[in-house]
């Protein structure tokens, strides 16, 4: 027996450089940034002040009063992601049974700013004044439950918390789940914390860019790299069985041909870490060889010594100057768990375009041996594409798209 | 604090207030012995109503209101009999 292939049938973005696929694709072709000083919370007393945020995003013009009540920021933009990625599939909810779709999304940090909102009326006016709805509208696996109740869908769900990894990590369960028998799922992932908890959160992290210029705030591969500025939004991704996709006449954006992941070894005990393994898995896992490979999305962490070993990782498998490299998330800040979602769905927008969006502003340190796609967009015969993605605390991941 | 009622327009306030409201359903229709479950909320919405009328009206509700207060004609009863009880010591 054959194991069924998995292809994506429908894209929901959300993205700081561009509300809805079209908005986005055509700010990312464009090199158009997203990143600008934060409005959400007044920033001026943070060290880092710029951010990538979600613009035009009004959720009463899309979801009903029952869902604001209970909603964060993140769980808005994920529900009408999803709106937008079924209708792209050309999928009904309502006529399909409920136990043959299910949810799998990533989260990094949950619903950030409902969470704050509530545990300031906690300390300020009492537990009598927090909303029932704390109880599940911070949690991480808030957005798949959402998801899954707005669309009534019954099937297996669940979500996967790996920081920025997550987004690649909860489309190889998706794939999974259909490989086991489950018609569609919905997965990808939206992340959004910019909010004043979530804030001193990250700046705890130590990887913030500090910088208040828009353009050089994060330089991944720049020998003037000096952390990353977060963002908010994602893509939500319809992954069905192939065979079920064409038999119902959908059009098909690719394949989710190969994954790999792995976990880093403990810090100071000299051994490799872990990318090269999970970049080398995804490859065996697709039945690609590495000159099979056209584009690389770079995970892009903007920290010197992760640009390193992300440049050392890619040049053992792909040679150096061996493979175009880019990173479209210069225009929209790292997501976490939303980045490499937004990373799969821009790969395939450019495999069906024949066009590698750029990394914008980079000049990049001639040390770490990239083709990186600078600059301009570089046009190009696309057929298969690895994203990467890592999350804090030692996870990598790495998924190959392939054309349909 | 005087004696207050507590009527249906206060609890349409508060409902839309602290969960919203279905966009199927017509709160200013004939809901008054309708169940919550079809005018579209779910116990947590009934906590969350719940929790708010305390608030507001300085009364501490029984469990069982929640689970046994079926309708809105139910719910304002339960309230308007703690209001009544609640009168004498929450005014002194």
């Amino acid at each position: 027996m054959t194991t069924p292939r998995v292809v994506v049938t429908g894209l929901g973005i959300a993205a700081p450089n561009g509300l809805g696929t079209e908005e986005y694709w055509a700010a990312t072709r464009a090199g158009k940034t997203g990143i600008s000083r934060i409005t959400r919370f007044d920033p001026a007393q943070y060290p880092a002040k710029l951010a990538g945020e979600v613009p035009g995003f009004s959720a009463a013009d899309h979801l009903p009063s029952r869902l604001l009540a209970q909603t964060d920021h993140m769980t808005r933009l994920a529900l009408v992601a999803t709106d937008w990625a079924l209708e792209d599939a050309g999928v009904d909810p309502k006529a399909l049974p409920e136990y043959s779709m299910g949810v799998v999304t990533a989260s990094s940090s949950g619903g950030f700013e409902f969470g704050q909102g509530e545990l300031q009326k906690l300390w300020s006016q009492g537990s009598q004044h927090v909303s029932a709805y704390q109880s599940f509208a911070w949690f991480y696996a808030v957005n798949s439950g959402q998801i899954s109740i707005r669309n009534g869908m019954k099937g297996p769900s669940g979500v996967v918390v790996s920081d920025q990894a997550g987004g690649l990590d909860a489309l190889a369960q998706a794939r999974r789940q259909i490989r086991k028998g489950t018609a569609l799922i919905v997965s990808g992932s939206i992340d959004a914390s910019i909010c004043p908890w979530g804030w001193v959160a990250q700046l705890a992290g130590g990887r913030l860019s500090t910088s208040e210029a828009a353009d050089r705030a994060y330089l991944p591969f720049d020998e003037a790299a000096a952390g990353h500025v977060p963002g908010e939004g994602g893509a939500i991704l319809i992954l069905e069985d192939e065979q079920a996709a064409l038999a119902r006449g959908a059009e098909v954006y690719g394949e989710i041909a190969g994954y790999g992941a792995t976990f880093d070894p403990a810090p100071g005990s000299g051994r490799e870490p872990g990318l090269r393994k999970a970049i080398e898995v995804a490859l065996a896992d697709a039945g690609v060889d590495a000159s099979d490979v056209d584009v690389v999305f770079a995970d892009a962490a903007a920290v010197p010594e992760l640009d390193r070993i992300e440049a050392e990782a890619i040049n053992a498998v792909f040679g150096p100057q061996g493979v175009p490299v880019t990173a479209p998330k210069t225009m929209t800040g790292r997501l976490y768990s939303g980045a490499a979602p937004l990373d799969v769905a821009t790969a395939l927008l450019a495999i069906r375009e024949g066009l590698i969006p750029a990394t914008t502003h980079v000049e990049p340190d001639p040390g770490h041996d990239l083709d990186l796609v600078c600059g301009q967009p570089r046009t190009s015969d696309l057929r298969t594409a690895l994203i990467l993605a890592r999350g804090h605390g030692g996870f990598n991941a790495a998924l190959v798209v392939r054309a349909a | 604090m005087a004696t207050e009622a507590f009527t249906l327009e206060d609890l349409k306030r508060i409902l839309r207030e602290g969960a919203g409201a279905d966009e199927n359903v017509d709160l200013d229709g004939d809901i008054l012995d309708m169940e919550f479950e079809e005018l579209g909320y779910e116990s947590l919405a009934l906590l969350e109503t719940c929790g708010r009328i305390e608030r507001e009206y300085a009364i501490t509700l029984d469990d069982n209101v929640i689970s046994d207060a079926k309708t809105p004609r139910a719910l304002l009863d339960a309230v308007t009999a703690h209001l009544a009880g609640a009168a004498a010591p929450v005014a002194a």
